[in-house]
């Protein structure tokens, strides 16, 4: 197999970033690990935005990848991470299949609402199980990965960004493959004309749906990466808002290229974080303006940067 | 072409906005490493400054804990706390606001610690919260202070707690403490129905409360128990579907601006002259009723705080000086946060420690320490040494001429409405509260 130019690019940022953990405060290795964690969820939004569809329930996989982490920790007794998410992906595919049968069948602001309503059942569900914590949530186990125990303070905090590094990398290079694949490409041709795909040939209803698997999977994983790295799950993470702010990385990052959605998600956690220490009382409004004046100059997201250098230079 | 001429307008506008911003962090960064350079301690104090507990509590806290930080580096707090700064260096406070869930509290709460470099984290209203930094404090080895989160799981769930401490109690008391209120009260009351946000919080309270309530009273009837959801606002559903109840008793642990409006709307229909309502954390509308509440509803402070504060130097300092910079007396989140401060510059005056005291000094100094606070003298008797032990108190609200008052306060003991050490809190209610000691 030949690697293509990106491909390259991807595992050389991944190694660069690997590299620059040993270096750089612990503080940011711990924001990194969120912000990949985010960026995986986004990557599952951006999915179904270049089919044409916009979810604001992918909090719903979020939820269930970090909840599959807390209950398998607790209930099941395991402790290997790479389990753990395993078992997140399998919960979260199982649901998702079932689910994916009557959401994809829907367009535009009904997909949208009949997502997010899908999430807040979830949610809802997880408030009233006064066993769970309810709102208050629980905390995650402490966790080995292959027999290999991480220990604590800088190096467990390392070790979990190494593995969603590890997981994120995998995961790019299959879909930077899986966007130019019958598949993927079948998925922009519905967005654009669903008739025409059908007239092709091709069954909407079987890509849609295989789309929308994939993505819930990788938000899965998404989800059991930030609940491995904060320790903590809780049912917020399948409240609307969180999706929402799924959505707003997404088209903060534009759907160009597998590595938008991880910068976008970077960009709008150390925006966030830096707002909240400068300015307690008005950080929302900080970060408002930023996201804003990003997408009033970049309104095809912060990858049109890199896309506009080439366009220059050629 | 007109988009490849405009091209790289955007991106020296861009530029310029990446290089002012680069330019304005760095700026940032050389002013803490300057602040931090002088012998100063640096506290983050973490607390809601938006969202629906902001008003209530968030903000009544942050200035409580700002009036005394203030006064510590003035060197003004009665004794004996009338030494300058803790251990004589001077208090620094970065405050963080608490909004957005316990992943984005893990994720600050590490910011503070390893970039901000602060030397002691107090805060944590949320439960949620406080559930998710115990872990990770006793990870990083920071000295942490909760000052307001009620949850009776939190040192359940941290095994061996080195670093954490809370200055306050857990809401069993509150509802232990309730229920202790109304049978001495309130012996002939029957009919009892409750109404407490959907959450972690109404439901912990109302099992804890009806728990309390078949040891204490047993001849009492639960008759209902609405939920409505958190930040409703509007409670008609629920009043009506209480008042066909008829109950004697209303129990809710509402809050802030719920607690308020659910109190107001419950009065005007005519409910709370049917029944007493008594309302776990009432102390913080004390002064905002304003006569909505009717004469004779039963408010609770979530311990001797805010209304229910005793008389010593420390409370009449706070309550004065509070009054003269907000204009209303200091409410329960206010003195909750005043005495986590208190607790701080305790554990850092009696330290022994040479300059910055480390996490490890302060939390040997506060572990099952005894400290003067506005709540009077707080004893760190529970989970092994890690959290307060302090009187419960209830008392009616009373509005005339324009004051409002609290009458027929009663006070328990702390080992009254507190699980001992090593007792699951529902086991020990559900078991006749062995050990319980009410004199």
């Amino acid at each position: 197999m030949i690697l293509e130019k990106s491909e390259i690019s991807l595992i050389g940022a991944a190694v660069a970033i690997a590299l620059a953990s040993l270096v750089v405060p612990n503080w940011l290795v711990f924001t990194a690990t969120l912000a990949i964690s985010t960026a995986l969820v986004v990557m599952g939004v951006v999915m179904l935005m270049r089919a044409g569809l916009v979810s604001f329930g992918q909090g719903l996989f979020y939820c269930l990848g970090g909840y599959a982490v807390g209950l398998g920790g607790r209930y099941l007794g395991i402790t290997d991470a790479l389990l753990l998410i395993v078992l997140g992906v399998a919960v979260t595919v199982g649901v998702a299949m079932i689910l994916g049968l009557l959401v994809t069948r829907y367009r535009e602001i009904f997909f949208a609402m009949l997502s997010l309503a899908f999430s807040m059942i979830l949610y809802g569900l997880l408030v009233k199980s006064h066993g769970l914590g309810s709102t208050d949530g629980f905390g995650v186990v402490d966790w080995t990965i292959l027999g290999f125990s991480p220990g604590s303070g800088e190096s467990s905090s390392r070790t979990a960004l190494l593995l969603a590094l590890g997981l994120a990398l995998g995961i790019a290079l299959f879909l930077n493959r899986y966007f130019r694949s019958s598949l993927g490409l079948a998925c922009e041709a519905i967005r654009e004309n669903e008739v025409r795909v059908e007239y092709m040939g091709v069954s909407r209803k079987q890509v849609l749906y295989i789309n929308y698997v994939i993505a819930a999977a990788v938000g899965s994983i998404g989800g059991s990466m930030t609940a491995l790295a904060a320790g903590h799950v809780d049912p917020t993470m399948a409240y609307w808002t969180i999706s929402g702010e799924f959505v707003f990385i997404a088209i903060l990052g534009g759907t160009g290229h597998v590595a938008a959605p991880f910068i976008a998600a970077l960009i709008f956690t150390l925006v966030r974080t830096y707002a909240i220490e400068l300015a307690p009382n008005a950080w929302q409004m900080i970060l408002g303006i930023v996201l804003l004046l990003i997408i009033l100059f970049l309104p095809k997201g912060i990858w049109s940067l890199f896309t506009r250098k080439k366009g220059v230079a050629s | 072409m007109k988009n490849s001429n405009q091209r790289p307008i955007w991106q020296k506008t861009l530029l310029g906005t990446a290089t002012s911003v680069a330019m304005a962090s760095v700026g940032v960064m050389g002013m803490a490493a300057t602040a931090s350079a002088e012998e100063s301690f640096k506290v983050g104090f973490v607390t809601f400054l938006s969202g629906g507990a902001s008003g209530p509590f968030g903000v009544p806290a942050a200035q409580g804990a700002e009036i005394v930080i203030k006064a510590i580096n003035e060197g003004s707090l009665p004794a004996p706390y009338n030494t300058k700064g803790v251990n004589g260096l001077t208090l620094e406070s970065v405050v963080v606001d608490e909004a957005g869930g316990p992943t984005k509290q893990v994720e600050e709460y590490r910011n503070l610690v390893q970039r901000q470099d602060v030397d002691a984290v107090i805060g944590y209203i949320s439960s949620g919260d406080c559930l998710a930094i115990g872990p990770v404090a006793e990870e990083m080895k920071m000295f942490t202070i909760a000052f307001d989160c009620g949850t009776s799981r939190l040192f359940q769930e941290i095994e061996d707690p080195q670093y954490m401490f809370r200055t306050g109690l857990d809401a069993v008391a509150d509802n232990v403490g309730a229920a202790r209120y109304l049978a001495e009260t309130r012996p002939d009351a029957v009919r009892i129905a409750g109404i407490q946000q959907n959450y972690a919080w109404g439901q912990d309270s109302w099992q804890d409360f009806t728990l309390a309530m078949a040891q204490l009273m047993p001849e009492a009837e639960i008759v209902n128990n609405q939920t409505p959801q958190l930040f409703q606002g509007s409670y008609s559903t629920e009043i009506s579907a209480l008042q066909t109840e008829r109950p004697d008793i209303v129990h809710s642990s509402m809050w802030g601006g719920d607690m308020e409006s659910f109190t107001a709307q419950a009065n005007v229909r005519g409910l709370l002259s049917q029944a007493t309502a008594i309302l776990t954390t009432g102390e913080s509308g004390l002064h905002r009723f304003d006569g909505q509440a009717p004469n004779g509803t039963i408010l609770g402070g979530r311990g001797p705080f805010g209304g229910f504060m005793p008389e010593n130097d420390l409370s009449e300092w706070f309550t004065q000086t509070y009054v003269a910079e907000h204009g209303t007396p200091p409410s329960y989140p206010a003195s909750k946060a005043a005495q986590a401060v208190l607790a701080l510059k305790f554990a850092a005056d009696s330290s022994g420690a040479e300059g910055v005291p480390s996490s490890e000094q302060l939390a040997a100094a506060l572990k099952g320490a005894e400290f003067e606070s506005v709540s009077g003298t707080v004893r760190m008797a529970l989970a092994g040494g890690h959290q307060a032990l302090q009187p419960m108190s209830y008392g009616e609200y009373h509005f005339e001429n324009g004051e409002a008052e609290l009458r027929n306060v009663r006070s328990y003991s702390g080992e009254c409405v507190s699980a001992p050490d090593g007792y699951n809190a529902q086991q020990w209610i559900k078991e006749g509260f062995p050990g319980v000691d009410c004199n």
